[in-house]
């Protein structure tokens, strides 16, 4: 923990500062673009990615521009990716967006921003993220000594150079300081509006039709710090939101967890081969109980606490276990 | 209402027991009316803003709302469908429609789907049936002998493929059925088409005497874009109209039915000829390309200016149109996903056409794979290809939700050490890794015939166990069960009854005791329907309680003969999203001994802190519902109830 929060302070500069960033940008106009406009908005399911692409459908559809705007859901609420192409402009053919030829990217998280990067315009995409992590329990699987999260390591130091324009903003959490944290994709929406022609109006008209009525205050509000953090980190200005905290590294770990049987106690009963976890247990051909899978043993004690003949223990000496209630957890 | 509601409460507290319970009563009527009300109002306030669409301007659809309003818009008076990814939404949207208009409600498979709609065709009104790909697998017995039959009231079927296979179990071409079936496939390419078409469908069913399909695909069903919409035209009822010859398949009448069918496909492809279903947009002469349905887009998204034939229907085709325009160009190209089914029909006739020697037959199109194929035939010049180098992907697998009783379920079945037959719903996903309990899937409901058929090949190295959920056994389940028992198979059902349809995001079905339009019906009982099957070993268990769970599966499986546990536990997320008290974990107590883990709940993630060199975990309090499924595997107790700030622990009981 004591590493995270000293990278945390190291870190506080504006990463924005360090992009090479236009102060007045050209906006993205549909109405003078012969191509189509192609925004893809991407995140986790239940982030509200289908929420952003239809307000920004919605304002297309508003100001009579053709709009298409495509999306797969069915594995989506079960915590898989979301993905949204909206395409607008004078005319429209392909409701997705062709590999390369995304104008922005907008993450709701921060790995879903790297997973579609191959779809910016690499010359003029823009990308806007949060740098909220969702960590899946896929990335929790490994039980190697000292094995780390499975989470992407990238940062957005990574990315500068590659693409044409970065805001990485912590906007989960600017959310939640404003008071409600599912605000976010309303303040990246504030951030998106910055690149599109589109008036403050026509931005404020959707978003109040389209959020619940209890939430029109909080939404407003934090599109206007969207917009607000864009120009600000382009004017160089220290805008809030924008630290980006490392994933923690592990440890020097002790010594490995050993499980040790006294063969001469086992009576092969077979308790703890039927109630280990992680299936590390066999009887062997004298029907004594062996350790057949070190690398599998996660050291969970369950063993030792059941073993009604005391054979099996855990480095005793070096590990006690931490609190050893043992009743509840079997009954 | 809920100020009356909070007075009683407030009474309730103050008297004693004999009051109490008659308060309590009362309040526990004045809850069934409100949510009654309730219920009402919100169907009423989406009847209105359906019907209400402005008609003569756009309106942004996806194109499953589209299909559901141009079903709408011709009249249509029967509904009846399965539901089933992409199609799902389609159903749920005619169900915004007024019940005085359309008929809608669930069946309880896709062919009791089309046969209801056949019904409804007999009776003499427009009726509309709707499935995924795999979905027509199942009515197909119906469909085939229905093309004889034709139709006196329209009768369309719309069947959306998955191309890309989002989220289905293969990605079978659907038009090859229709021409299986002898039938019309009308092919959208756009939410304005899906509208259109479907009104044209019932209109070509009723000149034609036929079904008619509409083939939708996942990109369609689920793309907004802008759809003009119009009113809606009922035309007259038509009535039964008795007619054996026609009606009754029995060799002889179809022996009769079977030259018309021929005749019939005849017809249309005739009238195709000049139909403006079909849409010829010239350009130069050296290439044209054949394409329909969402493969247009695609074309012209990368040639817009080349010459295309765009057909609406791709069967019955317009001989001589085709053979017109690939005598106006040098080179034929057809641009088609999935199957060469138009390819086929055109080499069957003699053209020198090109087609999947350039585009692939698996997987969905998209706009590069397109332009890829173009460049290899030479259409295009091949594009530098300057995208940003991708970042290694972070793998995130679709999961169970938390607080899912499956994850409970297949925790318990994975440590029995069996052989497991799955079937199709959420719980399919116990196939990853952790749970990792899953050795077979098939179709829907095939699960029990497959286990019927692991135990008379002998397979007794380990118990055979049949696990399904409780809208896919009754969508094909009880049949096999039935065999299972008849024929005295060794085998163990775990029904997986978390009350609703929930794969397909809660639809209600024959279990759950409510109609599609929200309406209190029978309550089917399994235990009654399993123990008329003739299964003499039936238990309910409590999906979350860890301890009944194992052993009673463990009880199951030592039964000689059929036994059915039936797994039982709502849904967290459907009808009603489930969200208690959450847990935590003491971090000082936790050996990170990751047996929590193995549920594999996104609730669950690893902090920043470590045990004996890995992990210790701590649970995500905006995912986490409270289920407890995890603290009952905790060795150690570290995980427990949230504490307060007066130091209680909350439960859903309210203090410690």
């Amino acid at each position: 923990m004591a590493k995270a929060k000293k990278n945390k302070s190291t870190r506080k500069a504006d990463i924005a500062n360090r992009m090479p960033l236009k102060l007045n940008p050209k906006r993205l106009d549909p109405e003078t673009s012969d191509e189509a406009i192609n925004v893809l908005i991407v995140g986790v399911g239940g982030q509200g990615v289908i929420m952003v692409s239809k307000v920004l459908a919605q304002i297309c559809q508003n100001l009579g521009l053709q709009v298409k705007q495509s999306e797969v859901h069915g594995m989506a609420k079960r915590g898989g990716v979301v993905f949204s192409h909206v395409r607008f402009g004078k005319t429209v053919w392909s409701p997705t967006i062709p590999k390369g030829k995304a104008d922005v990217l907008v993450a709701l998280e921060w790995a879903e921003g790297l997973r579609w990067m191959d779809y910016l315009r690499p010359d003029t995409g823009i990308f806007i993220t949060d740098t909220k992590r969702i960590v899946p329990p896929f990335a929790c699987r490994s039980r190697i000594l000292g094995a780390d999260i499975g989470y992407l390591k990238d940062t957005p130091d990574d990315i500068i150079g590659k693409v044409a324009e970065t805001f990485a903003i912590d906007a989960t959490d600017m959310a939640a300081k404003e008071g409600n944290e599912l605000a976010a994709n309303t303040l990246l929406l504030g951030a998106l509006s910055t690149t599109l022609t589109f008036s403050n109006e026509v931005w404020r008209e959707v978003i109040t039709q389209m959020v619940p009525p209890k939430t029109i205050d909080v939404n407003l509000s934090v599109f206007d710090k969207g917009q607000k953090w864009i120009e600000g980190s382009r004017k160089g200005e220290p805008v809030e939101g924008s630290a980006f905290i490392p994933l923690v590294q592990p440890e020097d770990h002790p010594v490995r967890t050993t499980l040790s049987i006294i063969e001469e106690w086992c009576k092969g009963c077979d308790i703890c081969v039927k109630m280990c976890p992680e299936r590390c247990l066999t009887l062997n051909k004298d029907q004594v109980v062996e350790l057949a899978d070190p690398e599998e043993c996660t050291g969970c004690h369950i063993c030792e606490w059941l073993c009604p003949d005391f054979a099996i223990s855990l480095n005793p000496a070096l590990n006690p276990p931490p609190n050893p209630i043992v009743q509840e957890a079997v009954a | 209402m809920a100020c009356f509601k909070c007075f009683i409460l407030a009474i309730a507290d103050k008297y004693d027991t004999l009051y109490l319970n008659l308060i309590k009563l009362m309040y526990h009527i004045i809850v069934i009316i409100d949510c009654g009300q309730e219920k009402i109002m919100s169907a009423k306030a989406e009847q209105v803003s359906v019907t209400a669409i402005k008609t003569g301007i756009t309106h942004q659809m996806t194109g499953n709302e589209a299909m559901a309003r141009g079903a709408w818009e011709a009249g249509i008076k029967v509904a009846s469908a399965y539901p089933g990814t992409p199609s799902t939404e389609i159903m749920e949207n005619m169900s915004h429609y007024p019940a005085g208009d359309i008929k809608a409600q669930w069946a309880t498979n896709e062919k009791v789907g089309l046969d209801v709609a056949i019904g409804g065709s007999f009776a003499g009104v427009r009726s509309l049936t709707m499935m995924k790909h795999v979905g027509l697998n199942v009515a197909s017995d119906a469909l085939m002998s229905q093309s004889y039959i034709g139709a006196h009231g329209g009768l369309v079927l719309i069947v959306c493929d998955d191309p890309g296979i989002h989220s289905s179990q293969n990605e079978q071409d659907s038009r090859i059925f229709g021409q299986f079936a002898q039938i019309p496939v009308l092919e959208p390419c756009d939410a304005q088409e899906a509208l259109d078409f479907t009104k044209i469908a019932f209109d070509i069913s009723e000149r034609f005497d036929t079904p008619v399909m509409v083939r939708s695909t996942t990109r369609i069903c689920h793309t907004r874009s802008p759809v003009l919409v119009s009113p809606r035209v009922v035309p007259k009822d038509l009535g039964f109209k008795s007619d054996v010859v026609k009606n009754v398949m029995v060799p002889g009448h179809a022996r009769a039915r079977h030259p018309f069918v021929i005749a019939r496909l005849a017809r249309l492809a005739e009238e195709l000829e000049t139909s403006d279903l079909n849409r010829i947009e010239m350009g130069p002469s050296d290439v044209g390309i054949i394409t329909a349905s969402m493969s247009y887009v695609y074309v012209k998204e990368n040639l817009p200016d080349t010459s295309v034939l765009k057909l609406g229907l791709s069967f019955p085709l317009p001989k001589k149109l085709i053979e017109d325009f690939c005598a106006k160009h040098d080179r034929i190209i057809v641009v088609e996903e999935l199957e060469p089914v138009i390819e086929n029909q055109l080499k069957a006739w003699g053209l020198k056409v090109e087609g999947k020697e350039y585009f692939p037959r698996l997987g969905e199109f998209s706009p590069e794979l397109v332009r890829a194929s173009f460049e290899q035939a030479g259409l295009l010049e091949t594009e530098e290809n300057t995208v940003i180098p991708a970042f290694e992907p972070l793998i995130r697998p679709p999961v169970l939700c938390a607080g899912c009783p499956h994850a409970m379920s297949y925790t318990a079945i994975r440590s029995l050490d069996v052989w497991v037959a799955g079937d199709i719903g959420c719980y399919t996903l116990a196939v990853g890794d952790p749970l990792t309990a899953i050795d077979t899937t098939v179709a829907m409901g095939s699960s029990i015939g497959n286990a019927v058929g692991m135990y008379l090949a002998g397979l007794s190295d380990k118990p055979i166990v049949a696990t399904l959920g409780d809208s896919t056994f009754l969508h094909s389940g009880i049949p096999p069960l039935i065999d299972a028992v008849y024929n005295d198979a060794n085998i163990t059902v775990i029904l997986l009854d978390n009350h609703i349809t929930a794969m397909t995001g809660g639809q209600e079905n024959p279990s759950t005791g409510k109609t599609l339009r929200g309406d209190q019906t029978h309550k089917l009982d399994f235990e009654e329907m399993i123990r008329a099957c003739g299964v003499e070993w039936i238990e309910r268990v409590d999906s979350y309680d860890a301890g009944s769970m194992m052993q009673t599966m463990r009880e199951a499986i030592a039964y000689r003969g059929v036994s059915v546990l039936i797994a039982d536990r709502p849904c967290v997320l459907d009808p009603v999203k489930i969200k208690g008290p959450t847990m935590t974990v003491d971090s000082k107590d936790c050996n990170a001994c990751q047996g929590c883990m193995n549920l594999g709940c996104p609730a669950l993630i690893w902090s920043d802190e470590w045990y004996e060199g890995r992990h210790i975990v701590k649970i995500d309090p905006a995912a986490c519902i409270g289920c407890s499924m995890c603290a009952q595997f905790c060795p150690t107790g570290a995980i427990q109830p949230t504490v307060n700030s007066k130091g209680e622990k909350i439960t859903p009981c309210g203090g410690a």
